[in-house]
């Protein structure tokens, strides 16, 4: 019987939030605080021919100013293309040149405006398909010789950061045999993560030589990790603290502003320099999610079996791909969606362009490729003639299947999640005219996501156990509103048997919390949720132990329970927790063992690489997470207009560690995916990011929502804890095909970009 | 030149010196160390700085500290009284209103005045009354959830 886990616990975090008294980064207050500012390229791609600072050093209060030859070093997590300034060449509007650390805002920014920069400007690219072309410029002239992680595969002399490829059967042949074959494509523009709070980095270095860094950070070992390469520093010097985080989405997984606080800092005597991003430098400098084309090739037989599929994927990257080149890598060895498909030919394709830096963005491709995949499906099934939903039942990923590189799959609850959306949504029932001018029309869409991360990152977790039985949790897994605070509080309290309110939970400082990978992938439940069980279970098998010792009784013949160790057979032999967790006193007054910590570590087991030439392999990923969601519409013809009236949505999350914490993803995910299904889009021009911020660019408030239909439904996932799998990202993939599918089935038009505006509502409907 | 202004935050009457160009959500932050007000966009379109001037709701990004000279403030510090939640603060726990917390300060203010002018309001009455309150992370079903359901307890007793 579960007691903790299973369970919606109330977060543990709630009390500090509903207060305003949780501290953010932007929050802390350190005496002798200098303030940083960026000067930032006009130009997306253009040489730098001269940085002279001369005029600002001489004003008054100015007290550091770097360029990049102060961070020569470059840096990135699956590949290593960035410096943290830009050096001899800028590849996008707002990349920073220059960076200066003053005693106010105001005279760092006076001082950024006496920084003078010579350019010479150079031919840019604004779009994948250009940036492949063989007489395109190159805007990494040094690919070939920038270090990669095994799993990466640029092209030396070209744009591509990265192609993914997947050969699967004989796609030829399969279209030859195939009853109709069809062509699709379809664009996802650029959105932006927008979480609430706007990046924020301070930087301190002591007189020993260490540095500490205060940043909302989702990763903050892999921060660490970057910056010690960039500085040349060994990990020990370097201490990231991350405080609160308001929102993060993939924002806040990587390095920005940290490499750029810290240069500073060094120039500044132990005093600290702290840079806040304002909302417009979050649209322009920090991470976007990637722009994306697809090209969808779709051979079907008359019975609506899809026998082969060629798909391509072509990423606009941005200036630095470093992230970005493997959500090309997830787009590729996802490439058809949760669809059993015997031969398929894909091609996910990074390529650089002069726009900002696309990046890890929930979803992490998936809501890219499943817009292009879903609405394909749609459109394919619709010209055979038959039910969306029937079409998706027939080629659904199943028990026994194999997906695009061939791993055979077991607990797939695909089905039960498209059964469950087909009865909430009320599939058969379609009410398609409410008036003359308003139609409405239901569409549905399936998706699967898996965590995509390096095979063999790891997790771990610190359960220190007090004199009074209380415990400290400690772990590097960030909560950044998901609610992890809380589940893995849960976990702990599940094994130990010991109350929730007597349990704190620390995260984030890499001097003191240990090794976690990353916040990122949806993967923290399932990661470090086992290394927190693992740890829990270590600090009571010590306890186990030393009852065993004090009682002579095997531990087979002990068990914990509501905080004691009692004999299973004689009910009166008990300890309490408190009474073993300084170690155990001897009948003579001596003791033994010491305090109890227990310690857990864990790394998804057998991930492996796939074939580099066909993206084949057994198992490249940790799990899959399905889920299915089906929306109704309401479009105003005269207007053009769309409404989102209703979602349902379904997903497998093995076990829901925290039943309310998972419906509180899943609908955040929804509305969020609602946003960029109907507003949200970056509007680029020549580089220049057009509308930074929220008055220009829309995302959902709290008239927006829709009506919720949300079910959970559980496979457990065997190597998961308790069964769970992730679930935060998952939970938008969906929305936006659901809903374009939806509008199709109002008026019989096609949207195949995003956002679905009133503006191409109407124009689809006079071309119809 | 600094300007001396005089009002009451959080039931407590202050007087201090700010420069005239002095927003209130700076000084809130800067000089009176209330960091519960955040800056989201520093140009009124996120809400995350609300905090109640004279009981209306009032993005403190946008207002001059100046221009509080004589009125009355409530910042989510003074919305508990250190033993005890608001009931909206407990309504938000109730219904896991949160997610990262960075717009509940402001959130909780809106609703706070809403349910100050009206104690009885409509779902409609609240997704206006929180439109200008941008949250990223929960769908604002809950938010709303908690505020009517605030509302409904506040108006039993």
């Amino acid at each position: 019987m579960l007691k903790y886990v299973g369970k919606s616990e109330k977060r543990v975090d709630g009390i500090k939030k509903v207060t305003g008294y949780v501290r953010y980064t932007d929050d802390l207050k350190l005496s002798g605080t200098l303030y940083a500012r960026i000067k930032k390229s006009p130009y997306p791609h253009a040489k730098i021919l001269r940085i002279d600072v001369s005029k600002a050093k001489k004003l008054p209060g100015v007290k550091a100013i770097i360029s990049g030859k102060d961070v020569p070093i470059r840096v990135g997590l699956y590949l290593e293309d960035k410096t943290f300034l830009a050096i001899d060449k800028v590849r996008f509007i707002g990349e920073p040149v220059a960076a200066v650390a003053a005693e106010s805002e105001e005279i760092a920014e006076e001082a950024v405006s006496l920084i003078e920069v010579d350019y010479e400007e150079l031919p840019a690219i604004f779009s994948p398909l250009e940036g492949i072309k063989p007489d395109a410029p190159i805007i990494h002239e040094d690919l070939g010789s920038y270090k990669h992680a095994s799993i990466i595969l640029p092209q030396s002399g070209t744009n591509i950061s990265n192609h993914y490829k997947i050969r699967k059967g004989d796609v030829e042949k399969g279209f030859k045999e195939a009853d109709f074959v069809f062509e699709n494509e379809f664009y996802v523009p650029h959105i932006q993560h927008s979480a609430i709070e706007n990046h924020c980095a301070i930087a301190r270095t002591d007189p020993e030589g260490k540095i500490t860094v205060w940043a909302g950070c989702q990763s903050p070992y892999a921060v660490r990790r970057t910056l010690a390469v960039a500085f040349d520093m060994p990990l020990n010097k370097i201490r990231v603290i991350s405080l609160a985080i308001g929102g993060g989405f993939g924002a806040k997984a990587g390095t920005t502003l940290e490499g750029i606080v810290i240069p500073l800092a060094q120039q500044s005597n132990y005093r600290p320099v702290k840079l806040s991003f304002s909302r417009e430098d979050v649209f322009t400098n920090t991470f976007i999610r990637q722009g994306m084309h697809a090209r969808i090739k779709t051979g079907v037989t008359k019975d609506g079996r899809i026998i082969a599929e060629e798909n391509k994927f072509y990423w606009d990257g941005g200036a630095y791909t470093e992230y970005g080149v493997n959500i090309a890598r997830a787009g590729g060895y996802a490439s058809t969606g949760p669809y059993n498909i015997p031969n398929v030919k894909a091609d996910s394709i990074c390529v650089y362009t002069n726009h900002p830096v696309g990046g890890p963005y929930r979803g992490f491709g998936m809501s890219e490729i499943h817009f292009a995949i879903e609405q394909n499906l749609d459109i394919v099934a619709y010209k055979i003639g038959m039910d969306p939903a029937e079409f998706r039942r027939r080629n659904a990923l199943k028990d026994g299947s194999s997906t695009v590189t061939g791993q055979v799959l077991e607990n797939v609850g695909l089905m039960q999640c498209l059964d469950k959306v087909i009865e909430d949504i009320e599939w058969d029932k379609k009410e398609k005219r409410v008036s003359k001018i308003k139609y409405r029309g239901k569409g549905i869409a399936c998706m699967y996501k898996a965590p995509s991360m390096p095979n063999n990152v790891g997790s771990s977790a610190i359960v220190k156990i007090n004199e009074d039985g209380t415990v400290n949790l400690l772990v590097t897994a960030m909560d950044l509103g998901q609610g992890s605070d809380t589940v893995l509080t849960q976990i702990a309290a599940e094994v130990l048997t010991v109350p929730i309110s007597r349990i704190s939970i620390m995260t984030g400082d890499t001097d003191c919390t240990p090794y976690e990978w990353q916040t990122v992938a949806s993967r923290t439940t399932y990661c470090c949720g086992n290394s927190v069980k693992r740890a829990a279970e270590d600090a009571k098998n010590q306890m186990l132990r030393l009852a065993s010792l004090k009682f002579g009784i095997s531990k087979e013949g002990l068990e914990l329970k509501d905080g004691q160790i009692i004999s299973k057979i004689f009910p009166d032999k008990k300890v309490k927790i408190a009474d073993l967790a300084m170690g155990l006193t001897m009948p003579d007054g001596s003791g033994i063992h010491g305090p109890i910590i227990g310690r857990g570590a864990f790394i998804p087991p057998d991930v492996k690489d796939t074939d580099k030439e066909t993206g084949q392999g057994d198992k490249p990923v940790a799990y899959w997470t399905f889920g299915v969601q089906a929306a109704e519409v309401e479009v105003d013809i005269e207007t053009g207009e769309v409404k989102v009236l209703k979602i349902a949505a379904a997903y497998d999350a093995g076990k829901a560690i925290n039943p309310e914490l998972v419906y509180a993803q899943i609908e955040g995910g929804i509305v969020q995916g609602l946003g960029s299904a109907l507003f949200e889009e970056m509007k680029i021009e020549k580089g220049k990011v057009l509308n930074p911020s929220f008055v220009d660019y829309k995302i959902p408030t709290a008239g927006d929502v829709p009506e919720m239909k949300i079910s959970i439904i559980e496979n457990p996932e065997p190597t998961g804890p308790w069964g769970a799998r992730g679930i935060a990202e998952p939970c938008m993939v969906p929305t936006a095909p659901a809903i374009a599918n939806a509008v199709f089935d109002a008026i019989g038009c096609r949207i195949n970009s995003l956002p679905i505006t009133a503006e191409k509502v109407l124009k689809a409907i006079k071309n119809k | 030149m600094k300007h001396k202004i005089r009002f009451t935050i959080n039931r407590e009457v202050k007087e201090i010196e700010v420069e005239p160009n002095k927003t209130l959500l700076k000084m809130l932050r800067e000089d009176l160390d209330l960091i519960g007000a955040k800056e989201g966009c520093g140009a009124g379109e996120c809400g995350a700085c609300t905090v109640l001037v004279n009981n209306k709701p009032v993005n403190s990004c946008l207002m001059l500290a100046v221009e509080v000279d004589g009125k009355e403030i409530l910042t989510i510090e003074g919305l508990s009284d250190g033993t005890s939640l608001d009931p909206v603060q407990e309504s938000f726990l109730k219904h896991n209103a949160i997610q990262c917390g960075y717009c509940t300060p402001g959130m909780v203010m809106s609703a706070k005045a809403l349910l100050n002018r009206n104690p009885h309001p409509t779902e409609e009455d609240v997704k206006e009354a929180l439109a200008g309150n941008l949250c990223r992370c929960t769908g604002y079903q809950r938010i709303v959830d908690a505020v009517l359901d605030a509302a409904r307890k506040e108006g039993k007793k």
